[in-house]
């Protein structure tokens, strides 16, 4: 059996509280606050004491899908990103940059919203993006 | 955020949530802090036991007014008269710190001019707060040592939401509570990683740390780290981009993990705008109400199975780290972007989230300082702009961001919607304690989902008895915008003629109902007033 504890931050509010997630061979099984955070100080809301919880839901999206005949196919990931990189061309090369748009998002890193903005600023060339800060 | 950029030249949490504790007088206002930030309600219960005093501006009766030495139950949409008002005393009474006020800003005549005519009584009665209240605000406030200003998006979910948090800055500035320890006026962003979009540039109008992207100095220097070239053109916020896909102007939209479906105003408007684009890509960990309108939906990553950084909102840089592989076909969100990105022809190689935050570094000057290796143990807050620098607990000691800090005069203009004959009952919007905005993942955990299944209206019993409704019965509430099928819960948290919904239901959505009409800067909606009409349901 392989046991471990990984510090990590609490993806639900602002707060950042500081939380181990309890690793048990491969899978996330329970949340532990940690006490040395300056933010939560050992302590966590009723949110974050099962922040793990959503982690292995059965509903979790496990490969890309694409729109064939109406309805949600699952592809592979070739597929689905050539798809994608063909439309947004033609797009672009039809309409111009500025009809091209991207959403942003409070959810995930700080590095991957610094590479959502780069891919539309500077591969794409359009300023438009934005995110639910305003939600 | 763009109210307190233009008093202070800053639009984030000027002081850190661990001074709260601190602070001899606290204003909280629009900010349902124990549901929404538990962790700072906790510094507030202690500030409380250490001798605070503790304000509460809500027009609910949520828990923290049972912490409260004050609690005001302000009209809707009426912060500005109320704030304008508190002024009106403290200057009457001399309390303001003129020494400040000289040093420190500009523009206080016609603050003045504007304030003068907010007396105690006109104040009362446009807010419904006794004149009485409104003097106890005033002297707690300005008489306290350090006092501190909270709050959340029942101040920016407004029309006037940029005017709102303009006047609480006008209030801290007048007081000089503001660059002191346990000072400063605090928004606390919704989600957890807010704060971190907009640091990254996650806007139309600025590049990473607020950089505009229409001064040509700023545009000069990314094209160069980027090795492209770079349009000068503000771009559109959220509202622009459904108006372009309704007039056509706006034909593709890729969306990371947002739920537009559920968590912004007037559903019906966005899915007829979702539904009108020629490609929607999603790119999410559930098949969100938006994902099920994608062309192409693309598996990200969880938290849990990924590095990287969150920024909290406090401005606290703090790690994120892999605990798991992904699961299934899922793939981190940084990764397919870059796989994206190099497929379009534009290439990304980062090795790691790590080598992308030192880029970040490179041409971010408030995370110049900030690199995966420093980050082990506390984080960092920025502006940390180099290597040595340990970060900052608050802002604006002793110089604003912007120099002088801005008092802005504003006048009190009422919502955009007001209760009538025919939709007569005051619906404001909100979160509760154990879900999370669109309940994507809250609701897919079985003890969150377990604690509260369903949503809710909260009516004040008296209304309910002229409606002949009873706890549990279900209404039909409709606005100008649609209608949903909800359950009552009888509470006096609401008052008569005032009803709650919260927004994380997508089974009785509650922005359905409410109104997309947004402030003009801030282009933030005003999820917390709109007009509704209450039958019980068959
Ligand atoms: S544990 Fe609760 S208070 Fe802390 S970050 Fe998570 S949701 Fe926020």
């Amino acid at each position: 059996m392989e046991y471990r504890t990984v510090l990590t931050t609490c993806t639900y509010c602002g707060c950042g509280c500081g939380l181990y997630l309890e690793v048990m061979d491969g899978h996330v099984v329970n949340t532990i606050p940690c006490k040395t955070s300056p933010v939560n100080e050992g302590k966590l809301c009723v949110k974050g004491w099962n922040v793990h919880e959503f982690v292995h839901s059965p509903k979790r999206l496990t490969q890309p899908l694409l729109r064939k005949n109406g309805e949600l196919t699952p592809v592979s990931w070739d597929e689905a990103l050539d798809f994608t990189v063909k439309r947004l061309r033609e797009i672009r090369e039809a309409h111009g940059s500025d009809c091209l748009a991207f959403l942003a998002s409070a959810k995930v890193t700080n590095e991957e919203n610094y590479l959502i903005q780069k891919f539309a600023r500077a591969a794409v060339g359009t300023n438009n993006i934005d995110h639910c800060a305003r939600l | 955020m763009a109210g307190l950029a233009a008093a202070f030249g800053s639009g984030a949490m000027t002081n850190s949530i661990a001074e709260l504790e601190d602070a001899d007088c606290i204003l909280v206002i629009g900010s349902n802090t124990t549901s929404s930030h538990p962790l700072v309600a906790t510094r507030i219960f202690r500030a409380k036991e250490k001798g605070a005093k503790v304000i509460v501006v809500d027009p609910r009766k949520i828990q923290l007014v049972h912490q409260a030495d004050l609690h005001v139950r302000h009209n809707l949409g009426t912060d500005v008269a109320l704030v304008n008002g508190i002024m009106h005393v403290i200057l009457a009474n001399g309390w303001h710190n003129q020494a400040f006020v000289d040093e420190r800003t500009e523009g206080f005549e016609e603050l003045r001019g504007v304030v003068e005519q907010y007396t105690p009584e006109r104040t009362a009665e446009i807010t419904g707060v006794s004149v009485e209240d409104i003097r106890t605000m005033a002297e707690w406030y300005a008489k306290a040592r350090a006092s501190s200003i909270v709050y959340c998006m029942g101040i920016t979910q407004h029309t006037t939401g940029v005017d709102n948090v303009k006047s609480l800055a006008n209030l801290a500035m007048l007081t000089g509570h503001i660059g002191r320890e346990s000072t400063g006026v605090n928004p606390l962003r919704g989600q957890n990683n807010v704060q971190g979009a907009c640091d990254m540039g996650g806007l139309p109008n600025v590049y990473p740390g607020y950089q505009a992207v229409n001064v040509p100095e700023n545009r000069e220097k990314f094209e160069k780290v980027w090795n492209a070239k770079l349009s000068d053109k503000v771009g559109l916020t959220i509202p622009g981009i459904l108006e372009g896909l309704n007039s056509g102007s706006v034909k593709a939209v890729y969306v990371v993990g947002e739920n537009p479906m559920v968590s912004d105003p007037d559903i019906h408007h966005v899915e007829k705008a979702l539904r009108s684009a020629e490609l929607l890509v999603v790119q999410d960990i559930f098949l969100t109400p938006t994902a099920e309108l994608a062309h192409v939906v693309l598996p990200g990553a969880s938290f849990a199975e990924k590095d990287g950084t969150f920024s909290n909102t406090e401005r606290r840089v703090q790690r994120v780290r892999q605990a798991i592989k992904p699961i299934g076909q899922a793939r981190a969100d940084w990764e397919i972007i870059q796989d994206l990105s190099t497929r379009f022809g534009y290439p990304m190689n980062y090795e790691s989230p790590a080598a992308i935050l030192d880029e970040v570094a490179q041409v971010t000057p408030s995370y110049g300082g900030i690199t995966f290796d420093r980050l082990e143990g506390d984080g960092l807050s920025w502006p940390c702009p180099n290597s040595e620098h340990p970060g900052t607990k608050f802002l604006h000691a002793g110089r604003f961001s912007r120099g002088l800090g801005l008092f802005h005069a504003i006048e009190y203009k009422p919502p955009a919607e007001v209760v009538d004959v025919d939709y007569p009952f005051w619906l404001t919007t909100g979160r509760v304690h154990v879900h999370y905005h669109t309940g994507t993942m809250t609701r897919n955990s079985p003890s969150l989902h377990e604690e509260m299944p369903e949503g809710f209206l909260e009516i004040n019993p008296q209304d309910a008895r002229t409606l002949g409704v009873k706890s549990g019965d279900t209404v039909r509430v409709s606005s100008r915008r649609g209608e949903v099928l909800v359950r009552v819960d009888l509470t006096t948290r609401v008052r008569q003629g005032m009803v709650f919904m919260p927004f994380h239901f997508v089974e009785s959505c509650a922005n359905i109902l409410t109104n997309p009409a947004h402030d003009p800067i801030a282009k933030i909606p005003e999820y917390k007033v709109c007009a509704v009409t209450l039958e019980k349901a068959a």
